[in-house]
C-alpha cells in the first residue's frame, strides 16, 4: 500500500501481508519508558536505560491481544515534537505521519508519557491529536507517582485529550494487558467510524510543522490540562537535587566522574584476575585431556593449538567484558549519563564536539558500533560526522584482550604511588590515550574540515533511579552472551583459517627451520613484515594483525595459534610469557600504541558506511586511523629502543 | 513566520541590589537566580548554523516558555558554562549561549 493510496476516498480495503495485523506505534519524549513498555509488550529485549536518546532505531516486535488479534508493535525514538530535527527524531516522525516508502501510518498511536513530568508530553499529545491518528495515552511510571503521592485525575485527563487513559508501569509489566485493550478496542471503533461515515482513513498529509506562535498555544492547552488534572506531588522527590548538588558541582563533580572511570578501569583490569585465572586453568586441563586422547596428528593439532589456544585465549577475557558493562550499565541506569555530558560540555566543546557526543563516545567503551549508532540524536551533520570519526578512538572492549595481554606480560606487577598497581595504570593510560586523541582529532576535523559554530545544547536531565537488579543483571548477561557467540563464531571459525594458514602447506622434507616458516601464514607474514619492521613488529605480529580485522580480539587468539603452532605445546598454555620472552619491551609498547589508533574493525567501517551513507567516511577513516597508528607505534617503539629497550 | 511574543530584549538590567525586581536574561543569571519567564525569543547572538527562529521554536519545546518558573541550580566548571537550570518541575542543561533570548523576571527578594 502506498502513502498515496491512503488519500483515496472510501474505507480501507487493507491488502497484504499485514492486512489483519493491528499497527501500533509507541511515540513520546525521550526516557519515558517507549521501550520498557515495547518490552513488556513484545517479550522483547531491546536497550532500556535512563537517559534521553537510548532508541535511535525503529524497532517491530508482535503481540497477540487476548481476543487473538496480530498487533504489531513499532517502537520509536523519543522526541518533543513531531518537527523531527535529528534524524532519529526524523524516524519517529516519518513512521507516525506514514511517511517512508511502502509502509502505511500505523492504526493506533500509544502516547507514551512518565507520569511525573506531564507538561510537555501533553503538548506532544495534543499535537499527535492534529495528525488525525487514534491515540490511547500510556500514563506509564506510575509507580513513582504514587510514591511522591502525585495525584492525577486520569477520567478528567481522557475527556480533555478525547483519547483513553491507561496507567501503567512497565517495568512491573502492571496494565499492559489493560493497554492492549484499549488500543484494540480504539482501533475498533476507529474502523466503524470509517466504515460509516466513509471519510478517507487520515494519513496526516495535511500536517505542517508547528510555527513558533503554533507551539506556544499548544504549550498553553497543556498547561491549562495539567493544571486542571494533576495535583502537584506531596512528597516529591528530593534526593535527585541533594545528589546533584555533589555530582555537578564544579570541582567534587569532575573529581567524582574521573574518579568513577578510573574505578572502572582499575575494576575491569585487576578485579577480574582471579576468574580469568580459573578459566585459563579450565582451558588448559581441556587442552591436555584432547592431548591424552587423540592421537599425534593434524587433528588434534587443530583442537588444540587452534580452537583450544585459540578461542580459549579470547574466552579468558570475559571477566573483564562483564565488569566493564556493569559499571556501564549502572551508570546508564542511574542516570549518571547526562551529568557526565553536563560536566564535560565545556572541554568536549573546546575540542569541537557537540555536548550531546558525551554518550555516544562513551557507549564506545563498549562497542564503537552502537557508538557511532547513537550519534544519530546529534542533529547537525557536522557535529555528528566529527564525532563518528573519533568514536572508534575510544577503547572498545575488544582492545582489552590485547591491552591485559601485554601489559601483563611485559608491564612488571608493581605497586607504585601508595598501592596502586602499574599495570592498572598503563591500562587505564591507554584508555586516557584514546579519549585524548579523540579530542584532539575532532579538534583537527574542525579545522581542516569545517569552521562551523556548534549546534544549540539543550539536554534534559534525568530523575535519578535505583537501578533495578533483574534488569542489570539480564543486560550484563546479555553483554556476556554476545562476547561468547562472537568467540564460538567468528573468532572461532578465524581461528580455524589461521591455523589453516600456520600449518598448511607442511615443511617440505628436508628443510631447515620452523615449519611455520613455510606455511601460508609464515610466507605472508614475511612478505608484509618490511612494511611493519620500522615500527618494530616481528612477521609474527604481522600475522595476527590481519585477521584482527574481522574482529580485534582475534589478534590475541591469532598469537597463540602462531606461536602455539611454531612453538611446540608447552608455549600455548602460557602465550604471555612467551610473548614476553620473545618480544623486546620496545615492540610490545609499539603493538600497544598500534592499537590505540588501528582501525582493527571490518565491522565499524562498515557501519560507517550505513550511517553516512558514503563510502568517502569509512575511507577517511580508515586512513587517518592507519596512519595515526603507524606513527604513534613508530615514534613508540624508536623512543624505546633509544632507551635502551630494544 | 514572525514570533509574535519575542521581541528580543537586550541583556541589560542585572540584578544589581538585591531589592531590584528586574528582567534578566537566562545567560546572565548566577546560580541561585529564581523567576518566571517572561519572554522567549531569538537569541541576539544566535549561531549561523541554527535560525533563530529554529533556536526560540526549540526552546518552547524543551519547556522554556513564558510564565515557567526557572531557577538556575548548577554552573559548569569553565566559564560557569552551561547551566542546569530548573524548569517548573523538570531540570534541564543548556548552554548560556543558547539561554541568550530567554528573558527572566526575577521574583522579588524579601
Ligand atoms: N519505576 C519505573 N521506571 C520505569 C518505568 N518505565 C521505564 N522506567 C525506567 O525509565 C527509564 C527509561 O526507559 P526507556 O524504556 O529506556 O525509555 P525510552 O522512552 O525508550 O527512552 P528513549 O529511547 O531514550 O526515548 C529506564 O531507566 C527504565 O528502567 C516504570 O513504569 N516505572
Ligand atoms: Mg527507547
Amino acid at each position: 500500500m502506498t502513502p498515496s493510496a491512503t488519500t483515496a476516498p472510501g474505507p480501507m480495503t487493507p491488502t497484504g501481508p499485514a492486512a489483519d495485523a493491528l499497527r501500533v506505534a509507541l511515540v513520546g519524549n525521550p526516557n519515558s519508558g517507549k521501550t520498557a513498555l515495547f518490552n513488556a509488550l513484545t517479550g522483547s529485549r531491546q536497550k532500556v536505560a535512563n537517559y534521553a536518546g537510548v532508541t535511535v532505531e525503529r524497532k517491530e516486535g508482535l503481540v497477540i491481544s487476548p481476543s487473538g488479534r496480530r498487533t504489531v508493535v513499532l517502537d520509536l525514538p523519543g522526541t518533543y515534537s513531531l518537527r523531527a530535527r535529528s534524524p532519529d527524531e526524523v524516524v519517529t516522525r516519518d513512521a507516525v505521519l506514514g511517511h517512508l516508502a511502502g509502509e502505511v501510518p500505523p492504526d493506533v498511536v500509544i502516547c507514551v508519557a512518565d507520569a511525573t513530568n506531564l507538561r510537555l508530553v501533553l503538548r506532544l499529545a495534543l499535537e499527535l491529536k492534529a495528525v488525525g491518528r487514534p491515540a490511547v495515552l500510556a500514563l506509564n511510571m506510575v509507580d513513582i507517582a504514587q510514591r511522591q503521592g502525585l495525584d492525577i485525575d486520569t477520567d478528567r485527563l481522557s475527556a480533555e485529550l478525547g483519547m483513553p487513559v491507561i496507567g501503567t508501569v512497565a517495568t512491573r509489566r502492571r496494565g499492559i494487558s489493560e493497554l492492549v485493550t484499549a488500543v484494540e478496542a480504539r482501533a475498533e471503533a476507529d474502523a466503524a467510524a470509517d466504515a460509516e461515515t466513509g471519510r478517507p482513513q487520515s494519513g496526516g498529509h495535511g500536517w505542517t510543522e508547528p510555527s513558533a506562535a503554533e507551539i506556544r498555544h499548544l504549550h498553553r492547552e497543556a498547561e491549562r490540562i495539567l493544571k486542571a488534572c494533576v495535583r502537584p506531588p506531596r512528597r516529591p522527590d528530593t534526593w535527585t537535587g541533594r545528589m546533584d548538588d555533589v555530582l555537578l558541582h564544579p570541582v567534587w563533580g569532575i573529581a567524582i566522574l574521573l574518579g568513577i572511570l578510573f574505578v572502572m578501569f582499575q575494576a575491569v583490569f585487576a578485579g577480574a584476575k582471579p576468574v580469568m585465572d580459573l578459566i585459563t586453568a579450565g582451558f588448559d586441563a581441556l587442552s591436555a585431556l584432547v592431548a591424552q586422547r587423540l592421537p599425534e596428528g593434524l587433528l588434534r593439532s587443530l583442537i588444540c593449538e587452534g580452537i583450544i589456544a585459540g578461542v580459549g585465549s579470547v574466552v579468558v577475557f570475559l571477566p573483564q567484558i562483564l565488569i566493564l558493562f556493569l559499571f556501564i550499565i549502572l551508570l546508564e541506569d542511574v542516570g549518571y549519563m547526562a551529568r557526565a555530558a553536563f560536566l564535560l560540555d565545556r572541554i568536549m566543546g573546546g575540542a569541537g564536539l557537540h555536548g550531546r557526543a558525551f554518550i555516544p563516545l562513551l557507549s564506545s567503551f563498549a562497542c564503537a558500533i552502537p557508538g557511532i549508532m547513537a550519534t544519530r540524536v546529534i542533529d547537525n551533520r557536522r557535529d555528528r560526522l566529527t564525532t563518528i570519526l573519533v568514536a572508534p578512538l575510544m577503547t572498545c572492549s575488544a582492545r582489552i584482550p590485547v591491552y591485559t595481554l601485554i601489559i601483563s606480560a611485559f608491564v612488571p606487577a608493581r605497586q607504585v604511588l601508595g598501592g596502586l598497581s602499574l599495570q592498572g595504570l598503563v591500562f587505564f593510560g591507554l584508555y586516557a590515550a584514546g579519549m585524548l586523541s579523540a579530542l584532539a582529532v575532532a579538534w583537527a576535523v574542525r579545522k581542516v574540515f569545517w569552521r562551523s559554530a556548534s549546534e544549540p545544547f539543550l539536554m534534559e536531565l534525568p530523575a535519578y533511579k535505583v537501578p533495578d537488579p533483574a534488569n542489570v543483571l539480564r543486560n550484563v548477561a546479555l553483554r556476556g552472551h554476545i562476547f561468547l557467540r562472537r568467540a564460538g563464531t567468528t573468532i572461532l571459525s578465524m581461528m580455524v583459517l589461521i591455523w589453516f594458514l600456520c600449518t598448511v602447506p607442511g615443511k617440505p622434507a628436508g628443510a631447515a627451520g620452523p615449519a611455520i616458516d613455510y606455511s601460508f601464514a609464515g610466507v605472508i607474514g614475511h612478505a608484509i613484515g618490511p612494511l611493519l619492521a620500522p615500527i618494530g613488529f616481528s612477521w609474527q605480529m604481522t600475522v595476527a594483525l590481519i585477521p584482527g580485522m574481522a574482529a580485534r580480539e582475534v589478534a590475541v587468539g591469532a598469537l597463540g595459534t602462531v606461536y602455539a603452532v611454531s612453538g611446540g605445546e608447552e608455549s600455548s598454555r602460557v602465550l604471555g610469557a612467551s610473548l614476553a620472552h620473545q618480544w623486546s619491551l620496545a615492540s610490545a609498547l609499539a603493538f600497544l600504541a598500534w592499537y590505540v589508533f588501528a582501525p582493527q574493525c571490518a565491522s565499524t567501517l562498515a557501519v560507517v558506511k550505513r550511517e553516512t551513507n558514503s563510502w568517502r567516511w569509512p575511507l577517511i577513516m580508515f586512513g587517518y586511523m592507519t596512519g595515526l597508528a603507524y606513527l604513534a607505534a613508530f615514534i613508540v617503539y624508536r623512543t624505546a629502543v633509544a632507551m635502551g629497550a630494544g | 513566520m514572525s514570533p509574535v511574543n519575542s521581541v528580543p530584549l537586550p541583556p541589560t538590567d542585572r540584578p544589581s541590589g538585591p531589592a531590584v525586581e528586574g528582567l534578566v536574561s537566562l545567560a546572565d543569571g548566577r546560580r541561585g537566580l529564581c523567576g518566571v519567564i517572561a519572554s522567549v525569543g531569538a537569541a541576539p547572538l544566535a549561531s549561523d548554523a541554527v535560525l533563530a527562529d529554529e533556536l526560540e521554536r526549540r526552546l518552547l519545546e524543551m519547556g522554556f516558555v513564558e510564565g515557567a518558573r526557572v531557577e538556575i541550580l548548577h554552573e559548569g566548571f569553565i566559564g560557569r558554562d552551561p547551566i542546569c537550570v530548573r524548569l517548573d518541575d523538570m531540570r534541564v542543561a543548556l548552554r548560556r549561549r543558547e539561554a541568550r533570548g530567554v528573558m527572566v523576571r526575577t521574583d522579588p527578594r524579601p
